[in-house]
Formats: structure tokens, sequence, C-alpha cells
């Protein structure tokens, strides 16, 4: 369902900052792929790409047959609507409650005042956090901001979720805990890219691994290990 | 869901944004408000400069003299003629009693100038007629007139005689007025720049929650809408603090302000037009809080 095709990306034409280097890559529905390599290999770049955050130097990009790369800038938040993201840096508004972060994703998406309070104590239930559904990001902790950027990502349901790093910045419970959540989202049929370093992580969950190094896929494993 | 709910999502979007970020917020509107204070006081500096000018501008006059076998109806003629000169604003006349008792008082310690009329016996000073113009450029060709139709009985036009003051007036005033509106111009454009960058810097502020609605999957009118109703909000409220804060000032300078020229009630004049004033500013702190803030957010949106 999602295509990446002979995709480059380079930063800088002068001192060559090549980011991404003729990749290609396919993602089946519902698969998990853990994505892995040094810092710099690429992975974030290639989300990046796929949210057309970035544009590609090179290449084409598909989403359930749609050609991501060629629709019109204007048009890209219906594109992104299909696509449940999670951020390093979780990206929460930081004027909103939980609660409200949740349901802006929604209310971006034109959903009605009663699906959205039906939806969002939901999710919020589900990674967790019902009872700091009024606490504004700076009143949470790193791993309940990750939550809430999880919940948001889920509430749509989406039927690709990206995650970037979503453990890089929490302890080791807690990011078993999102490993643990990530891995029912997946049971319920949402296809996971997710990007990592951490290796433990990524033996753990069993399965396709796609390892990244200086731009290119170097091994691409169904029950992977990382292996770099 | 329908454009309505989406517009009211907006709306409370907007002000709770507003709400939220308090500090920014009264920054902002602090500074517009200083912003409209400044055109407030450009709109009164020009409502007392106008007064003063026309003031001055009603004192230019031309005066015609009769001669003395003048009969009343040679002057009611006379008289007939001018008020139908459609540049003609007044007239007075002045007969030869009223002549010699305005000389008599003007002249009331002067023991020497009232012997000498008393002398004389005859009332020695001419009937007059005072005329007033439309516009001072117009005493020209009204005297013009005048000289032209060569009506006996009149004696004297003294236009010709204080031609040059009175152009060389009627100049100075189109200057004044002239730089006035362009001082106008130019504290309007300051207003303008100040208003815009101060929320330009406000927007600034918010562009990384910009980025982040996009790659959440907001429209660009969704993000740009509650920060269009901020900008409202911002214009609204200043314009409301502008008001307030003129409400006192004009009740204390007015006075001051009528020793130099009591024509001009600056108090009053506020009150008067305290509608159209707070319709005014509300219409420019509005446009530009909302113009200021679409600008400043396009370059976040493209995301």
């Amino acid at each position: 369902m999602i295509f990446f095709d002979n995709i480059s990306k380079i930063y800088n034409h002068t001192s060559s900052s090549v980011a991404l280097k003729n990749v290609t890559l396919k993602i089946q529905p519902k698969e998990f792929v853990s994505i892995v390599g040094s810092s710099g290999a690429g992975k974030t770049t290639l989300l990046k790409l796929l949210l057309r955050e970035e544009e590609p130097t090179k290449g084409k990009i598909f989403l359930d047959g749609l050609e991501v790369t060629s629709v019109k800038k204007d048009d890209l938040h219906h594109v992104r609507r299909r696509i449940g993201t999670v951020f390093q840096d979780y990206k929460l508004l930081s004027t909103k409650t939980a609660y409200e972060n949740v349901a802006f994703a929604m209310e971006a998406a034109g959903r009605s005042d009663e699906t959205i309070e039906e939806d969002v104590p939901q999710v919020l239930e589900i990674v967790g956090l019902a009872d700091k559904k009024d606490n504004f990001p700076h009143q949470l902790s790193g791993g309940e901001k990750q939550r809430v950027a999880i919940a948001r990502a889920l509430v749509n349901r989406p039927n690709v979720i990206l995650a970037d790093e979503p453990t890089g910045n929490l302890d080791p419970v807690s990011t078993w805990e999102i490993i643990k959540l990530f891995q029912k989202i997946n049971e319920f049929g949402t296809t996971i890219l997710f990007a990592s370093h951490n290796k433990d992580v990524v033996d753990a969950i069993e399965k396709r691994v796609v390892v990244f190094d200086k731009g290119e896929i170097v091994s691409d494993k169904e029950k992977g290990k990382y292996d770099v | 869901m329908s454009k309505l709910s989406v517009f009211k999502r907006i709306l409370k979007s907007g002000y709770l944004s507003f709400r939220r970020n308090d500090w920014l917020s009264m920054a902002t509107i602090m500074i517009m408000t200083i912003a409209l204070f400044i055109m407030g006081n450009m709109i009164f500096l020009g409502a007392f400069a106008s007064t003063v000018l026309n003031g001055f501008e009603s004192k230019i006059d031309v005066s015609v003299y009769f001669k003395q076998e003048a009969t009343e109806d040679d002057i009611a003629t006379i008289i007939k003629d001018v008020k139908s000169l459609p540049d003609v604003a007044e007239i007075r006349y002045v007969t030869k009693e009223d002549a010699l008792a305005r000389f008599k008082d003007l002249h009331k310690d002067n023991a020497l100038i009232l012997t000498a009329l008393d002398e004389i016996g005859d009332n020695p000073l001419q009937a007059s007629m005072n005329i007033r113009a439309q516009d001072p450029t117009k005493y020209g060709s009204i005297s013009e007139f005048l000289r032209n139709k060569k009506y006996p009985m009149l004696d004297k036009i003294n236009y010709f005689e204080n031609q040059e003051v009175i152009n060389r007036f009627g100049s100075i005033l189109a200057t004044v007025r002239g730089t006035g509106a362009l001082a106008l111009v130019i504290l309007a454009f300051i207003t303008i720049l100040v208003t815009f960058n101060t929320i330009r810097l406000a927007i600034y502020t918010m562009r990384e929650e910009v980025g982040i609605m996009r790659l959440v999957g907001a429209s660009a009118w969704f993000v740009r809408g509650p920060f269009l109703v901020a900008g409202v909000l911002y214009g609204l409220i200043a314009a409301v603090a502008v008001m307030a804060v003129f409400f006192p000032i004009t009740w204390a300078a007015s006075p001051k302000l009528a020793i130099l020229v009591p024509q001009f009630n600056l108090f009053a004049y506020f009150l008067n037009n305290f509608f159209l004033l707070l319709g005014v500013m509300s219409a420019v702190g509005i446009l530009l809080g909302v113009f200021s803030s679409f600008i400043a957010i396009r370059k976040y949106l493209k995301v």
C-alpha cells in the first residue's frame, strides 16, 4: 500500500549531502515494518517524504495507489489525514490540553462534535491517559506526551501510522509500554512504519526489518534483527 | 460538516487561542492601541486645524462701497444681483447710519476726530456691502463681475486693493491643508507598519504550532481562521481601549485648547462624534488586525 519508487533526496546540491539514494521499498497492508540505521542513515527523511514535509529530489511515492508526490500543496492535508504520525519530538500544540490536541486531529478532518466526544475519550483510554485529558503538554512527562501523540495519530483511524523514533526520549518502562501499544494497534490491522535506532526494541518486535546505511537499503528481512 | 459548524469551530478556537496566549495578546493589543491613539490624534488635529483654517478663511471678505448719492433702490438692485451669484455665501449690508455709528464708537476716545465729524455736519461715510464667498479663490471673479457691470452707484471695490493679500492667504491655506494631508498619510502608514509588524511577531512565535497543525492534516483555512479571529479581537479591543483613553484626555485638554482657539471644543467634538470615531477606530483596527494576520501567517502555512 506504500510504495517508494526509486526515491532520492539530496539536501544541498553543492556539498552533496545525500540523505537517500535510489530507495525502492514496498510495504503491504497490515505490515509492521521497522526502519533501522544509525543517525543520518535516512530513516526520518523517508518518513518526511511520505508526509511531504520534504520533497524528493527524484522518484515517486504512492499511498494506496495515489501518487503522493504529485498531489498539489494545497491538497496535501487530505493525504496527511490518512496517515497518523508520531514524531520524535511529539509535536503537540502547547496551548491545547491533551484532550484538545487529540480532538484537533478530528476537527481538522471535519468530524462532528458528537463523534469527537465519543472517540477522543476512548482513544485516550487506550493509551492510558484518560485521567490527564485536561493537562497541557508542559504538565505531562515525556512518555505521557508521546502517548498523547499516539492517541492523536490513532483517532482518525488511519490505515497507516508512521512513528519516528517514538521511544527515543523515553525511559525503558515507558518504551515497552509504547511498543506494546503499537503492536496492539498493528494487530487491529493498521500498517505501521516504525523508525528506530533502539536495537532491543526492534529485535523484540520480530517483524520485518529494513536496514538503511548512508541513504541506501542494505538489508530487508521478514523476521529481521537490528543488524547495522 | 456544515460550513457554519466549521466557522463556529474556528471562532471558538480563535477566541480560546486569544485568551490562552494572554501575555502575547496583551502586548499586541497595547501596541495597536498606541497606533490607533496616534491615528486618533491626527483626526482631532485635523478637526482642530480645519476649524482654525475655516475661521481665518471666513475673515476674508470683500467690501463694496456705494456712492453718497445712491438711493435705497439702487443699493437694493445691486445687492439682489450679487446675491444671485452662486459663489456668494453671505452679504452684509451696512447703511450709512450704521457706518457712522460704528466709526463714532471706534474712535470714541479720540476727541479730535469726533469734533471734526461734527464740523463736517453731514454723514461723510458711505454705505457698504460686505461680501463673503464660498471659496476664497472666487473673490476675483465676483469682483470682476461687479466691475464689469459698471454700476454708476458703485464707488469702490476693495478687492483690487487687497488682491495680493487675499491670494497669498488662499495659497497659504491650501499649502497648510496639503501638508496636513501628507502628514496624515505618513502617520497612517506608520500606524499600519507598526501594527503589521507587531502581529507578524505574534504569529512568528506560533510558527511551530502552525506547522504542526498542517502536518496533522488541517487545511490552510482551518489553521488560518483562528488567527484571523484573534486579529479581529485585537483590533476591536484596541479600538475600545483607545476610545476609553481619549475620554479623560479630551476632557482635560479641551479647556486648554479653548484658550488658544475658542471656537474649537475638543471634548464636545469627541462626544458628538463618539460613535463615528468608535466605528472608524474599530474598522481600522479590525482591518489591520485581519490583514496583518493573513499576510503574516502565509509563510508558515507552507509546510
